[in-house]
């Protein structure tokens, strides 16, 4: 026994693993049973969560930090106390990512029916309506965007990857990195300063939003297409000049194929982020109550914008246009959830083995 | 003289395909050009037209607020996101088991990939009436500090609101890529530490700490220039005031470049729209400082350690 002891005081002992699960969960339990008293005592009944989580954690924290230095030694609960620290940093960026998810689930249900996909906001004041012409308008307006953005994206990786050297090709690579970090409102200023040449001042227009939306995704999808291209093995290339397939052929029929899942992956992933840009739209597609067709006359409505002004021009019946951009928040995270699991999905099944 | 030397034969698919693939590539710098051009020609009008309300005192005295607020907000964003960003990696790249840090790496992922729109709205619905108790205790128990000093806001649409939701929104990023980072640390050093009786922190802290700090920094520059250009979010969120204030927890805030151009944009008319042009193109410029100096420490760093 004394022996035991005394090598405890030396710190070579390892602590209990149930020790630290026991004092968190007994740290929390006291900390909010402090609050409680408190509030039961004062004026102000409501316990605020906040104060529990970082009483109780400071609490643990301490005691776990002074038991492990006695019985461990000091270096031991250094590390101990790092790994508390570098965990609650990562439990806390879990919280907001709950909080989302469960908020836009339980409030966007309420008005997540068949009405929300079927109904324009046409002369609806109050109660109703739906956001069809908002999401026939992002479809428009992200497709075209696509369209635009994936032939110069694929492109340009070619040309970074198979063709480029010296110095105007380093210039395209750091400018490419450059152009990710563009703000999405510039982008949205370019498109309004390019269409006013042609259209005159005040103009609105769903291809503006098309454009800004492209420049936001080029970068991206050059990105993605760059990295599947580097990783085709050298020698697929080197056995199609051996045939004498021509360059060109050989980049189309070769490469190009061969990675072609990740580089749909990569368009996926970069339809996905662009699809929820609000930004860009809100200054050059605009806004409107209406169903429009046409992304070359006039506003345009996009899911994105539609959440942003159901909360930003509340009527007098609140909560029916609150109900209504949570709903379009919901549809949107959907959107992007689908998005991004078809991407992994397709990059999983489709690409080649080995 | 003849010349001895075969020829590569040229062929036209050859010569089009390569010169399609050099435009693509070109029209990159291109774009990025025309972008700074076509915004530096609509600002013009800001300044030669008759004068506009809103900036009666001259243009730098309208946009220096704006700047102030964007910076200011996106530095208290930076500042609650980067040891968080460093825990989140540390703790995917070298304290969670591998499997399950493969979830844990797509979970950070998901956060990136919402909308800007849906944090805004959680912010201001959710986040602020969550907070506002908080402040209240900021206050009363810190208000010494000029940070936390004034009258409280009531609704939490504060700056300091704004800076956390900037922080949620830079953090996904920002982990991603210095998980990365972390887990390119050679795997020899961190062996070597342990192999002397280093702890799990004593490794960290002896060879993947140092190994990566280039890469924190570049992280955090990458971070700043999400922050600075974000738009929606803080539109929403903060109740704002043309003011330069340092004041978190009060109701008049500074106002950032993006959120006024997105709050004024839709009603403007005549040469305001141009004015807001102008304060777009300050952003553009400092956005782009920003993110070329990330990029610029990067690159140096991928040459000196053979990594990538």
């Amino acid at each position: 026994m004394t022996t035991q002891l005394n090598s405890s005081f030396r710190g070579t002992q390892d602590l209990p693993k149930w020790l630290s699960p026991t004092l968190l969960v007994s740290f929390f339990l006291a900390s909010f049973g402090l609050q409680v008293l408190i509030a039961s005592d004062s004026d102000n009944a409501e316990i605020n969560f906040i104060p529990v989580a970082i009483f109780g954690l400071l609490g643990f924290t301490v005691a776990i930090y002074v038991i492990s230095r006695i019985i461990e030694g000091v270096r031991k609960a250094t590390d101990r106390l790092v790994t508390i620290m570098v965990s609650t940093a990562f439990s806390l960026a879990l919280i907001p990512l709950l909080s989302l998810a469960y908020t836009v689930l339980t409030k966007g249900v309420a008005r997540f029916d068949a009405e929300f996909f079927t109904f324009s906001m046409r002369n609806i004041v109050g109660e109703g309506g739906g956001a069809l012409h908002a999401i026939i308008g992002t479809v428009e307006i992200t497709g075209i965007a696509t369209l635009i953005s994936v032939p110069i994206g694929i492109m340009a990786a070619i040309y970074l990857v198979e063709y480029g050297r010296g110095t105007i090709a380093r210039l395209v690579t750091f400018f490419v990195d450059v152009m990710t970090g563009v703000p999405s409102i510039v982008a949205g200023l370019f498109a309004y300063a390019l269409f006013v040449i042609f259209f005159g001042p005040g103009v609105r227009m769903g291809l503006g939003g098309a454009i800004a939306l492209s420049l936001l995704m080029i970068p991206v999808v050059i990105r993605a297409t760059e990295e599947m291209l580097k990783i085709v093995p050298n020698e697929l290339r080197e056995a199609a000049y051996a045939l004498g397939v021509p360059k060109w052929l050989t980049v189309l029929k070769v490469v190009l194929p061969t990675s072609l899942a990740g580089i749909a992956t990569g368009i996926m992933i970069a339809i996905a982020r662009v699809i929820g840009e609000t930004a860009p739209l809100l200054l050059i597609a605009g806004f409107t109550a209406s169903m429009n067709y046409n992304p070359l006359d006039e506003r345009m409505m996009t899911l994105p914008v539609f959440v942003y002004t159901s909360y930003a021009n509340q009527g007098v019946d609140m909560q029916a246009y609150l109900d209504r951009a949570w709903a379009g928040a919901l549809t949107l995270m959907l959107i992007v959830m689908v998005l991004n699991l078809v991407a992994r999905l397709i990059s999983k099944y489709f690409s080649p083995k080995g | 003289m003849t010349d001895t030397k075969p020829k590569a034969v040229r062929r036209l698919g050859d010569i089009v395909f390569a010169n399609l693939a050099f435009f693509a590539g070109v029209s990159i710098l291109a774009t990025l050009a025309t972008v700074a051009a076509f915004l530096f020609a609509q600002s013009v009008p800001a300044f030669t037209g008759p004068p506009i309300d809103a900036a009666s005192e001259g243009f730098f005295s309208y946009v220096l607020p704006f700047v102030f607020g964007t910076v200011y907000a996106s530095v208290i964003g930076l500042a609650i996101a980067t040891p968080l960003a460093v825990g989140i990696a540390l703790y995917i790249s070298h304290f969670a088991n591998r499997r399950f840090a493969q979830i844990l790496g797509y979970a950070v992922d998901l956060l990136a990939a919402i909308p800007s729109v849906v944090y805004g709205l959680w912010g201001i619905l959710v986040l602020a009436p969550f907070l506002s108790p908080t402040f209240n205790w900021l206050n009363a128990n810190l208000g010494w500090i000029p940070m936390f000093a004034g009258q409280v806001s009531a609704t939490g649409r504060t700056m300091l609101t704004v800076g956390i939701v900037l922080a949620i929104m830079v953090l996904p990023i920002m982990a991603a890529l210095i998980r990365e980072i972390f887990l390119q640390t050679p795997r020899l050093h961190e062996e070597a530490a342990l192999a002397l009786g280093a702890t799990r922190w004593e490794m960290i802290k002896m060879a993947v700490l140092p190994f990566g700090r280039p890469g924190i920094i570049s992280a955090a520059m990458l971070g700043l220039g999400r922050a600075l250009g974000e738009t929606m979010a803080v539109a929403m969120v903060l109740s704002p005031a043309a003011v330069v204030s340092f004041a978190v927890l009060t109701s008049t805030n500074s106002n950032t470049i993006a959120a006024n151009i997105a709050l004024q944009f839709p009603e403007a008319g005549g040469n305001y729209t141009n004015l807001l042009i102008a304060t777009g193109l300050v952003l553009f410029a400092i956005t782009m400082v920003v993110n070329m100096i990330a990029r610029w420490v990067i690159s140096r760093r991928a040459e000196f350690s053979g990594a990538n």
